[in-house]
């Protein structure tokens, strides 16, 4: 191979040794460093809080890196920060875990990491402390990050399958099945007039709103992978109860209700990452959908379902032409059709 | 008389309205056996809900429109063979990954080491042979008339490139001799045919009118979405209650009565007709599509000097008489007992397409939905 003009990682930068030092000096610290990151030490030293702690990890992996509406580095914050969110924590600060394939551009590092201080600094969070390992190339994913998050839950917020009852009722804050389709369509070089963009957000903020001293909510889960019906199998599975959706009620933006059918999906299926399924009392629902509306990542929230008794407990949706299937967890991974 | 090209009906624009047609002329007929050719209408028809309010003397029955479930046994356990080569890299869509052959599954040799990689198109596995040179890469390609044009591509493509790493295990099938087959056995009691869609664009509507005109079978070319799938529906009980069978084409958007030439083109440049033969079914002659002689290089089965090894059904997998529209998935014993998406034994279970798989997933408990 002829070597090119681009500036690469290369194994030495993981070896901790200068080009590592160098490596945090000139491309890591300019964009996210703070006070607890600055002294680079082997940890961070937080202030004692008062609440409950919770802790969560995830890992990110997507391909492509870059996708319409955000980067593996939106999503790395917002994905770890969001699970806080949907504990009811308020996130008090991030690790950063960088797994680099050695031959990765510094110029799509850099993205990257502004990438993560932007989306850092709108979710209110810093990162702490963090890790950055090089590793031989491989199947030339470029890079994998990992992420951990510690948020603090008020003593009086009691978020949990178990105080779910019939009656209760389903409020999903906006549209369907943007952040899987879109980076799918990239993927499969779809060229669709209308660029479908990745929700990818922070939902601490919200999620605080709609928590903090409103018992009638009684649980929050954010649908990534798997989709709303994930979320729905699992609340089926915890609580014992059925769930009935009403499809009218369920908001898709016509063009990735399109780009579904042309790939054969089920938008219920497919991955979002800015977005909130709310289970409340059904009185509280009015109050829910306003403080939604008037944030900027609930504009679109709307009631879509509520829990009803069931033997065998089963989410079902009362389709469009008033019939009705089952909605149920799919198996592995989604793939588009091939006929 | 005109058959094609049948106007949207009076009142159609509301999905209420049809489902309210659907139901008064459903007075008009007795017990109606409509079969789904393809797999995407199955499914089509669980999501939409329309199954679940269907009258109950219309009946919709499975038929042999899913590629990888009347995929014989014989064509996944040669795929297998290959896989264990060390130096070829199987390159296929998604769901012949997890159907079990003989030994386990693609998706089982790929957890030993074996080089399996998913694509999404035949052009994906062309880059894929281009991107490693060092590796043999074979194409696995499966499909009807729908997805065979895109393997023509690729094929072309790879021939244009010169490559010397890439070939088709060759397994794509066309649906009128199944269904001719499938007529010919004189057992099959079904009233309609509910044509696919995407197949239809490529070999157009004209190629149905002998179901109509000599076998007697009420026919309609729909797409997928829901009013289509009501009013292909509808269109098929008027038909059967005025005792005219003709083929309606209500997806006149897409659909030519002459089909796709230039498709049908590229096919023909390709590929010819040969045997095939298809789960349950054996052999049907003329329903498969091989490399034409000065393409024999990008053969597979002529480069690995393979046959397809014997067809044959897993122990008390239903899947063969599922795709032939003889019995619900409801009706086989290991239904949603030792045959689920996540431990399947027969391919109807396994493809996103699979009657078995639609079953379970939008309707476990029910035999309508």
């Amino acid at each position: 191979m002829v070597p090119d003009d681009i500036e690469r990682i290369i194994l030495a930068h993981g070896g901790g040794g200068e080009l590592t030092s160098r490596l945090l000096a000139e491309h890591i610290l300019p964009h996210l460093g703070n006070e607890l990151l600055n002294p680079l030490g082997d940890g961070a030293i937080l202030p004692a809080e008062s609440g409950r702690l919770c802790l969560t990890t995830d890992s990110f992996v997507v391909q492509p890196l870059t996708f319409p509406g955000g980067d593996i580095g939106r999503l790395a914050v917002c994905g770890t920060v969001n699970d806080l969110a949907m504990m009811g924590a308020r996130p008090l600060a991030l690790s950063l875990s960088l797994i680099i394939e050695e031959g990765l551009p510094l110029a799509m590092l850099d993205r990257i990491i502004g990438s993560i201080a932007d989306t850092a600094a709108e979710a209110g969070i810093r990162i702490a402390t963090g890790d950055t390992k090089v590793i031989e190339r491989q199947r030339g994913d470029g890079l994998l990050i990992n992420t951990t998050g510690l948020g603090s839950v008020a003593d009086s917020t009691d978020l949990s399958p178990g105080r779910i009852v019939a009656g209760d009722e389903l409020v999903i804050t906006g549209n369907l099945a943007e952040h899987g389709l879109a980076v799918m369509a990239v993927r499969e070089g779809l060229g669709l007039t209308t660029r479908i963009e990745s929700d990818v957000a922070p939902l601490a903020d919200l999620a605080q709103q709609l928590v903090v001293g409103r018992p009638a909510v009684k649980f929050l889960r954010d649908p990534t992978r798997g989709g709303l019906a994930g979320v729905l199998a699992d609340l089926v599975s915890e609580t014992g109860l059925g769930i009935e959706v009403d499809e009218n009620a369920l908001p898709i933006a016509p063009r990735v209700q399109h780009a579904a059918e042309l790939l054969g999906l089920d938008p219920l299926t497919v991955a979002n990452e800015g977005k909130i399924v709310l289970v409340c009392s059904p009185e509280a629902t009015a109050a829910v959908l306003a403080i939604c509306h008037s944030h900027q990542y609930g504009r679109k929230a709307t009631r879509i379902g509520t829990f009803v008794a069931s033997e065998p407990p089963l989410a079902e949706l009362v389709t469009k032409i008033g019939g009705h299937r089952l909605i149920q967890r799919p198996y592995g991974e989604e793939l588009p059709r091939i006929c | 008389m005109v058959e094609q090209n049948h106007p949207p009906l009076a009142g159609s624009d509301d999905l209420q309205q049809l489902v309210v047609q659907i139901t008064t002329v459903s007075e008009e007929v007795g017990p109606v056996r409509l079969m789904e050719v393809c797999g995407t209408h199955t499914v089509s028809l669980f999501r939409s809900g329309i199954r679940s309010i269907l009258p109950a003397n219309i009946r919709l029955i499975s038929g042999p429109g899913c590629p990888v479930c009347v995929t014989s046994q014989g064509y996944i356990d040669a795929a297998l063979d290959l896989a264990r080569y060390s130096r070829v890299a199987i390159t296929t869509y998604g769901d012949m990954v997890r159907v079990p052959g003989r030994d386990g599954s693609l998706a089982d040799l790929r957890a030993q080491g074996a080089d399996v990689t998913v694509c999404y198109s035949a052009r994906d596995a062309v880059q894929h042979a281009v991107a490693n040179p060092e590796r043999e890469v074979v194409f696995l390609a499966v499909g009807f008339e729908t997805t065979a044009p895109a393997t023509a591509v690729a094929v072309l493509e790879a021939e244009q490139l010169g490559l010397q790493n890439f070939s088709l295990l060759t397994g794509h099938k066309l649906v009128m001799p199944a269904l001719n087959a499938l007529l010919a056995a004189d057992d099959l009691p079904v009233d309609g045919f509910l044509l696919p869609g995407h197949v239809s664009v490529i070999i157009g509507s004209d190629v149905y009118l002998p179901l109509a005109r000599e076998h007697g079978k009420a026919c309609v070319v729909a797409g997928f979405e829901v009013r289509q799938l009501l009013l292909g529906i509808l269109h098929l009980l008027r038909q059967k209650a005025a005792g005219q069978p003709r083929v309606d084409n209500v997806y006149p958007v897409a659909v030519q009565p002459e089909g796709n030439r230039r498709a049908q083109e590229l096919l023909e440049h390709v590929f010819q007709p040969g045997d095939a033969v298809w789960r349950a079914m054996g052999n049907i002659p003329g329903s498969g599509l091989d490399l034409r002689p000065a393409l024999a290089r990008f053969d597979a089965w002529q480069r690995y000097d393979m046959e397809p090894g014997e067809d044959y059904e897993p122990p008390g997998c239903r899947c063969g008489e599922v795709i032939q529209g003889r019995v619900d998935p409801g009706d086989c014993p290991l239904f949603a007992t030792a045959c689920r998406p996540e431990s399947p034994i027969g391919p109807c279970m396994v493809s996103s397409e699979g009657s078995c798989a639609a079953w379970y997933r939008y309707a476990r408990r029910t035999a309508q939905g």
